[in-house]
């Protein structure tokens, strides 16, 4: 499980979380949603320690704060918003840094795996740098992926942590990398996502756990957290939901705020 | 402001030990030519013959062993520690136009250096009996060490480095240790005021034995610690939070990177001066032919580098014959321009990536 407990984080004297007390289970995937600014990419920083906290961050039991980062790392991957490589490593290389940076062995089989599993088997000798801004972040997520292959370590259920896995992928790609968090999830793993797109997080998450300016407003199934009231507070327009028969909750978003024309 | 990416480089590359065995060929090459040109006529064949346990006349013994094989012994380890700490820089910075020289570094190392030459008479007599000739390349890794802290405190925020704070930081620090150094120059008598010139020439002439055991220990401690630092240097390359994400204790690795360049430098310095570019030229070389996987590339930078250095070494005293030009003014005549390539590359890249 990863607890967080009353974390709070501020920066100077903006306060950007206040005392977020959220339960990521096992097997499940954990959508993070919010408006822009509502919080989510720092509180998954936070739960990380990339951002200094207030509160406490077990991971299975251990708390993050006093574990080494070699305790941590056969536990959960995490993949960031955006990762700039300083020098031309080849795909396959990146990949394979997921298992070799933190001294465990070396699997060239699932490094393939994950590369394949992300749609970009075949492409191990590409120059990280000269890919697309989608390619990149799914050779990314393959690194993430291929660190933490097994959704179940002996000692415990491993954690995918993405931050806005989707962002920069094509609807397709999208499908794709949610199925991949899905049964990773449905194999037993723990997956938190940070998501903008809430039809997306309707349609594959377990729960939704919903910020609305840095404050935990609502968690729960996507039933209970796509609501029109909810949800208009937070963007500022109008909102219309429907029922999928696959999908679950969809939202449209109805006329918004009217701009003045003036 | 400069992007902090390098060029593209082609995914096509040497197989791993073609090229290890090119470059320990090289190194072989560089060794015999240097041990084997100079004023004495000394040849191959009496430097087989010498290998093979015939006798030498007593001037020839003096010219392989007293003269020839130190200076060989010093150019080896110069270049491969210069070699080395541009690439542990260039990891730590995650910018491959770190270098000791032109960050700083190399001045720093200077300042400690020449405050060892200059103020060392006032330490006490204990300590400078218990350390003994290695004060001078001790004291410069003590200053490279210093000035690599500090620039690495102004140009890098947890995230990234900015290049030009690093160069401009570099600058900075080179024109502080500079002054600093002339104050001390002023501070000088007449007998450190020679040892100050000769050591300032940048050069491998006068190596003797006792130099290179004096900074035998610090290179072999540096060189030693670099390869472990690799497996973390190619994740840091993600930047150091995912670093740590997979698994790499990054301050430790970075006071490592810090002390194990410092150290590098500061010897390579104290016994051979300013001589530039090696640390930049070598792996910027290297990355074309093999990639940046640091495993290999730290070794074989080593080598590379030994191979240079020794090789310019050669050019430099038999192109004037019977003077000697500066090393340093070679290596900077073919790593500058080197340098500026690499600038003028960096930036074509970022237009293209943000076209």
């Amino acid at each position: 499980m990863l607890d967080l407990r009353d974390l709070s984080v501020r920066f100077g004297q903006r306060i950007v979380l206040r005392d977020i007390t959220l339960q990521a289970r096992a097997g499940e995937l954990l959508a993070i949603c919010g408006a822009n600014g509502a919080g989510k990419s720092t509180l998954l920083k936070a739960a990380l320690g990339e951002v200094p906290s207030q509160g406490t961050i077990r991971l299975n039991g251990h708390d993050t704060a006093l574990s080494r980062p070699a305790t941590l790392a056969p536990l959960r991957a995490v993949l960031p918003q955006d990762t700039e490589v300083a020098f031309a490593f080849t795909l396959g290389e990146i990949v394979a840094m997921g298992r070799e940076a933190g001294a465990f062995a070396a699997e060239p089989e699932v490094d393939a795996l994950a590369l394949a599993a992300v749609g970009l088997q075949g492409r191990t000798d590409d120059d990280i740098r000269t890919l697309s801004g989608g390619e990149r972040q799914r050779g990314h997520l393959a690194r993430a992926l291929a660190q933490v292959w097994e959704p179940v370590a002996p000692s415990g259920p491993r954690w995918l942590l993405l931050d806005e896995p989707v962002a920069s992928l094509d609807l397709g790609q999208q499908l794709q990398v949610m199925r991949m968090a899905r049964s990773f999830a449905d194999a037993g793993g723990g997956v938190i996502a940070v998501m903008h797109d809430l039809n997306l997080s309707a349609m594959f998450a377990d729960r939704m756990a919903f910020l609305i300016e840095g404050r935990l407003a609502e968690v729960g199934s996507p039933a209970q957290v796509m609501q029109a009231p909810l949800l208009e507070r937070a963007y500022g327009c109008r909102i219309a939901l429907n029922r999928g028969p696959v999908t679950g909750p969809w939202l449209v978003p109805q006329a918004c705020v009217p701009f003045p024309l003036a | 402001m400069l992007s902090l990416t390098g060029p593209a480089v082609s995914s096509r590359r040497l197989p791993r030990l073609t090229l290890t065995i090119a470059l320990a060929t090289l190194v072989l090459v560089a060794s015999v030519a240097s041990l084997t040109s100079g004023a004495a006529g000394l040849g191959v064949g009496d430097l087989a013959g010498a290998l093979l346990g015939e006798g030498l006349s007593p001037r020839d013994r003096i010219v392989l062993f007293d003269i020839r094989l130190p200076r060989l012994a010093l150019g080896l380890a110069v270049g491969a520690s210069l070699a080395v700490s541009g690439v542990i820089l260039q990891g730590l910075f995650r910018n491959p136009l770190a270098d000791p020289g032109i960050v700083g570094v190399s001045s720093g190392a200077g300042l400690g250096a020449v405050l060892a030459i200059v103020l060392g008479g006032l330490l006490p007599s204990t300590l400078t009996v218990t350390i003994g000739p290695a004060l001078v390349p001790v004291a410069a890794g003590l200053g490279g060490w210093v000035t690599t802290l500090i620039l690495y405190r102004v140009a890098t925020s947890g995230r990234r480095t900015d290049v030009a704070m690093m160069l401009l930081a570099g600058i900075a620090l080179s024109a502080l240790a500079g002054a600093a150094t002339g104050v001390l120059t002023y501070l000088a008598d007449d007998r450190q005021l020679r040892d100050l010139t000769f050591w300032s020439m940048g050069s491998l002439a006068g190596a003797t034995w006792a130099k290179f055991g004096a900074a035998l220990p610090l290179m072999a401690l540096a060189l030693s610690l670099a390869p472990r630092l690799a497996r973390g240097m190619n994740a840091l390359a993600l930047g150091e939070a995912q670093a740590a994400h997979m698994g790499v204790d990054v301050e430790w690795l970075k006071r490592l990177a810090v002390l194990s360049a410092a150290a590098a430098t500061g010897a390579a310095v104290a016994v051979s001066g300013g001589i530039g570019f090696v640390g930049i030229v070598v792996p910027h070389l290297l990355r074309q032919a093999q990639g940046p996987d640091h495993r290999r590339l730290i070794p074989h930078a080593a080598l590379l580098g030994a191979a240079l250095l020794v090789l310019a070494d050669l050019v430099s005293r038999t192109i004037v014959a019977p003077a000697e030009l500066p090393i340093g003014i070679l290596t900077a005549l073919f790593g500058a321009p080197v340098f500026l390539w690499m600038l003028l590359r960096s930036n074509q890249f970022r237009r293209r990536q943000n076209a």
